[in-house]
Formats: structure tokens, C-alpha cells, sequence
């Protein structure tokens, strides 16, 4: 699928893992923290105009609302850069900026987008090609709407079947991941498919591109479908060419039967540390954190009202929902999700990325431990090096919540 | 085709960014600071020992570990003429790019070369080690532009007219 689309954006007949092509950038993402150095970067470079400002998307997200007045620079910078270029897609509070690029239709199937942040891989669940850069080259990017990219192979992943009901897609990616260690598709794309895959929303699926990074992944793509084409607002017939052929080769193939999947979780303090939920059951917790662009969807916050409603969050334990948009804020305000969340005790959020990057809303301290629904669980990603985080599903995190302990739904 | 004669320093597999500049002279105010610790959890003499124009070659994974961008500032540094490996991790292979240093990928030389022989490279066609050919293929051009111009910024600057 991957050589499709660079073939395509590049106009060649075909094109072969290890070669190196130059293509045309569809759309960017830059995020707050790195604008500033974009900015930078491309005046030093001497660049004076962008190469599409309709193409330019910056989305404040990590640092929104400020939490040190150094955030507010960021901002400022931002703002003055956007002015300066004609740029339209600057988002200032609407929420995480990989969960609004295909949200707000930015990055759409058979799209070549690139973005400053290694969850780029996101906008594969619409089949988009899509990975993360640093800011010296997006800066070269803005200037010139080009980026050379060494054409990376395959690994096929097949799920089929009817996934338990307390197993859900974030438990297929740590599972994943665990295979293959934390550095197994390194330079490689990851391509999904199978009937589990099928049946699984696109929330469900950008859960799982989102933490292909965590195993070292170019990309992550799963072939559009019908929903695809509703969620992106496109044609199937349209991008169906797509479709990877029927002889395509891949490096390597990795199959699993949905029905043998358990809820899991990655251990402190590596992505693909995976146990069973049930072997780390009863592991006292904290702090439970449900939100994030890797689960922090109207359906991950449904999930986590139908556990936990009529019920009540353990007293010693802080639970902190935080929905990835504004839009889906809105939605689970008017589906009565965050009036059940907040009835059992539940602390919700402003959406942006916050605690997930470490930042602001619920740090913690040395010997605490919390049980989170993103995508990594790094020495200090959430306060000290000393805090232990584990990863899991909102479905085990509410349970979890619940129980005050470490718990299958 | 350029050609370009050098002796060649022979480095194993996996050689990794923590091996080329490891973290804790990182901080250390400049990479021509840095650039004495080169290599050193390997070997540590090998820095003070490479001359001008010498080349690297390795085995696989060349550069594998982290993102930082002194792996390949330090080879430049220490003035390298190139790296040939039987492959490189991603993330070097777009810094190196990125930074100036050139690249060679061959998987079979390796495994012939004696440390402090001399080869010869013709860019683009092939590397000669004692009267043997072993092929090589070249780098786009737009890649060739970066790394003659002394990288992405240096390329920028130059095709925008900056001094």
C-alpha cells in the first residue's frame, strides 16, 4: 500500500523498498512546542514565503491553556508566523493535533503528510501515508513542499475474528508491540488487515496507528473502507487504488485470531514490557488517566461511562478524563458520558495533550503509580522518574478506577 | 565521477549513536569539544588516530540508537571522508544526509577489507580494494546536493540565494 501511494505522489509506475524518492508533501503539521524553531529555522534557511499556506496546519495542543508563562512564546511566535505567511489552519484550543488532522479532514487516504511529532503515524487509520520529522526538516518542507523519503518495506499484520469484550484495539497494539520490541519495525511500515480489523471503527483503528511508533514504525496504514470514506468525506471509488496488489510482497507476515486476545498492559518503564492485566492484577494505583489522541475518543469515553456508571472511583485514587477534541467533548457532553464520569467521581479536562506529555493536569511523585490510556510509558513522562506507568485500555482503566487497583474489565 | 582514495578504519555490526558520542559528553559546549570521545566506549584511541580523508566501514545497522544529530557531526568532525556499512539505521541515515556526511551502503566489502588498507571509491559505481570491484549505487542527486552543500541548512540557504 505504501508504494502506491508514493508511486502515485511521485508519478512512477511503480517504486521498491530501499529506493530513495523525493515526494510532494500533501499537508504538515506543526505543534506548539516546536514552532518556535521552525520559525527559525526556515528564516536562517531564507526562505520568505511558505510553499502552500493552505497546506500548513499548527495546532496548539501541548501547552494549552499556558501553564508557565515560557508557553505563552510559543504561542506568539505562532500567531506572528501565521500572520506573516497567510496561514487559515491554526487551531488554538481545539484539542490534540493528531486526533483534528483527520478530524477536521487535513489528512485524508492516499495523503503523504508529515508532521514534528513521532504520533504522526496517526493519520494511517484512513489510510495516509503520514510519519513524524524533526524541525530543521519541516523548516526545508514549508520552503519547498518536498522531502526525500527512502521507500520503506512491509510487515502485514492479520487479526481475524470477534475480539473478547473486555479486549479492545489498544490491547491489540500492546500486544503488538510486545512481538515485536519496541524497535521491530524500525524504518518499516506497518499494514493491517483481517476481519477484526474490518469490523473495528475508525477511533478503534487510529488507536493503533497511533502507537505503531512505539515499535519503531515509518507508518502504520489500514486500506480505506466504507467508514473510511464517510469519517473522511471522500469517494471510496475514488481512492481504491489504494488497495496494496494481490502479490504485493512484505518482509515479514504476523497473524493473530482475535478470540485468543486478553486485556493487557505495557509494565513501567518500556512500550513493549506487555503482561496479561491478570498477571500485574491487584497492583494498587494512584492515579487513572482515560484520554489522549491514543484513547481519549467519544467511544473510549463511552466505554468508560458504561463501567462506570452507578459506580464510584476508589477514594484514594484521582481519575482524569480527557477527551482528545473539543468535538468530542462536546459529543460526550451531549451523550451524557461526562455527566456519568463525573458522578462516579471523575475529574474531566480541557482536551489537549497535558498529562500525557508530562506537563500539566495530574503530574506525579516519586513511588506513585498510575494506570494510563496513551502511548508511552518512559522514566518521567508524567513527573518523576520514580512514578510507574502503566499502559492499557480505557475499558481495564476504568475497571481499574474502580477497583483502585490494577483490574480486568 | 568523483573518486577519492582513503584508509579505511573496520568497525563490526550495530554500532550505535552511544558508541559514536556517548550521552554524557553531549553537553559538552561544542562538537569539536565532543569530538575526542568519538568511538570511545569501543576504542577509545580511535579518535586521535583517524587522519583527514580516512573512511568507515562497518557491518550492519550502522548509527542504530538514538535520534541525536552529533553521531554524524562527530564522524564530519573528525574528518571522515565517508561511512560505508551493509546498512544504517534510519534516523542516522537522515542525519548524516542532513548534516553533510556521506553515506555508502556495500554488504560484502566489509568482510574483505583489513583495517588500514586503501580504497579507492568512484561515487555512483564502485569501491576498489586490492585490483576487486565491488558495486555501489549512488545517491540522488538531490541527496548529493545536500551533502556537497554541507547540509539541509547550508542546501537551503544556497538554493535561496543567502549568504
Amino acid at each position: 500500500m505504501i508504494e502506491k501511494i508514493v508511486s502515485r505522489n511521485i508519478g512512477a509506475d511503480s517504486v521498491k523498498p530501499g529506493e530513495i524518492v523525493t515526494v510532494n508533501v500533501d499537508r504538515v503539521m506543526i505543534h506548539d512546542i516546536f514552532i518556535p524553531f521552525v520559525a527559525e529555522k526556515f528564516e536562517e534557511m531564507g526562505f520568505t514565503k511558505l510553499w502552500n499556506p493552505d497546506k500548513v496546519v499548527l495546532i496548539y495542543d501541548h501547552m494549552v491553556p499556558a501553564s508557565t508563562v515560557d508557553d505563552i512564546r510559543h504561542f506568539k511566535i505562532g500567531d506572528a508566523f501565521a500572520e506573516k505567511h497567510g496561514m487559515k489552519h491554526v487551531h488554538r484550543s481545539d484539542g490534540i493535533c493528531h486526533q483534528l488532522m483527520t478530524e477536521c479532514g487535513y489528512a485524508k487516504p492516499g495523503d503523504i503528510v508529515f508532521g514534528t511529532d513521532s504520533h504522526t503515524t496517526t493519520y494511517g487509520c484512513v489510510g495516509c501515508f503520514s510519519s513524524g520529522i524533526g524541525y530543521t526538516e519541516m523548516a526545508s518542507i514549508l520552503g519547498t513542499g518536498e522531502l526525500w523519503i527512502r521507500v520503506p518495506e512491509t510487515i502485514k499484520v492479520v487479526i481475524n475474528g470477534k475480539l473478547p469484550e473486555n479486549v479492545t484495539s489498544k490491547d491489540v497494539i500492546l500486544r503488538l508491540i510486545g512481538d515485536l520490541g519496541a524497535d521491530g519495525a524500525t524504518y518499516k511500515a506497518l499494514e493491517f488487515s483481517g476481519s477484526t480489523v474490518d469490523d473495528m471503527t475508525i477511533a478503534s483503528r487510529m488507536t493503533m496507528s497511533n502507537m505503531a511508533i512505539e515499535a519503531g514504525a515509518k507508518a502504520a496504514l489500514f486500506a480505506p473502507d466504507e467508514k473510511t470514506a464517510e469519517y473522511s468525506k471522500v469517494e471510496l471509488s475514488d481512492v481504491d487504488w489504494i488497495y496494496g496488489d494481490e502479490d504485493a510482497s512484505y518482509c515479514r507476515t504476523i497473524t493473530y485470531q482475535a478470540e485468543d486476545l486478553v486485556p493487557v498492559t505495557a509494565c513501567p518503564s518500556q512500550v513493549d514490557k506487555i503482561r496479561d492485566v491478570k498477571e500485574v492484577a491487584g497492583t494498587k494505583l494512584d492515579q487513572v488517566f482515560i484520554g489522549s489522541c491514543t484513547n481519549g475518543r467519544l467511544e473510549d469515553l463511552r466505554a468508560a461511562a458504561e463501567i462506570l456508571n452507578g459506580k464510584k472511583v476508589a477514594d484514594y485514587v484521582k481519575l482524569i478524563v480527557t477527551p482528545a477534541s473539543r468535538k468530542i467533548y462536546k459529543e460526550a457532553a451531549d451523550a451524557g458520558y461526562l455527566k456519568t464520569l463525573a458522578k462516579a467521581g471523575a475529574i474531566i479536562t480541557q482536551p489537549g495533550c497535558g498529562l500525557c506529555c508530562g506537563r500539566a493536569g495530574g503530574i506525579l511523585t516519586d513511588g506513585e503509580r498510575v494506570l494510563a490510556t496513551n502511548n508511552r510509558n518512559f522514566l518521567g513522562r508524567m513527573g518523576t522518574s520514580k512514578v510507574e506507568i502503566y499502559l492499557a485500555s480505557p475499558k481495564t482503566a476504568a475497571a481499574s478506577a474502580i477497583a483502585g487497583e490494577i483490574t480486568e474489565a | 565521477m568523483e573518486q577519492f582514495k582513503g584508509k579505511v578504519w573496520v568497525l563490526g555490526d550495530d554500532i550505535d549513536t552511544d558508541i559514536i558520542i556517548p550521552t554524557e559528553y553531549l553537553a559538552l559546549p561544542s562538537v569539536e569539544d565532543m569530538k575526542q570521545y568519538g568511538f570511545s566506549p569501543l576504542r577509545p584511541e580511535l579518535a586521535g588516530q583517524i587522519g583527514e580523508g580516512d573512511m568507515i566501514v562497518a557491518g550492519k545497522n550502522f548509527g542504530c540508537g538514538s535520534s541525536r544529530e552529533q553521531a554524524p557531526e562527530i564522524i564530519k568532525a573528525l574528518n571522515i571522508k565517508c561511512v560505508i556499512a551493509k546498512s544504517f539505521a534510519r534516523i542516522f541515515f537522515r542525519n548524516s544526509i542532513n548534516n553533510g556526511l556521506l553515506l555508502i551502503e556495500n554488504d560484502q566489502i566489509q568482510d574483505h577489507v583489513k583495517e588500514g588498507d586503501t580504497i579507492e571509491v568512484t561515487l555512483g559505481e564502485k569501491i576498489t580494494h586490492e585490483g576487486k570491484d565491488y558495486k555501489i549505487q549512488s545517491l540522488p542527486d538531490n541527496l548529493m546536493e545536500i551533502i556537497n552543500a554541507g547540509g539541509l541548512v547550508e542546501a537551503m540557504k544556497k538554493r535561496n540565494g543567502v549568504k
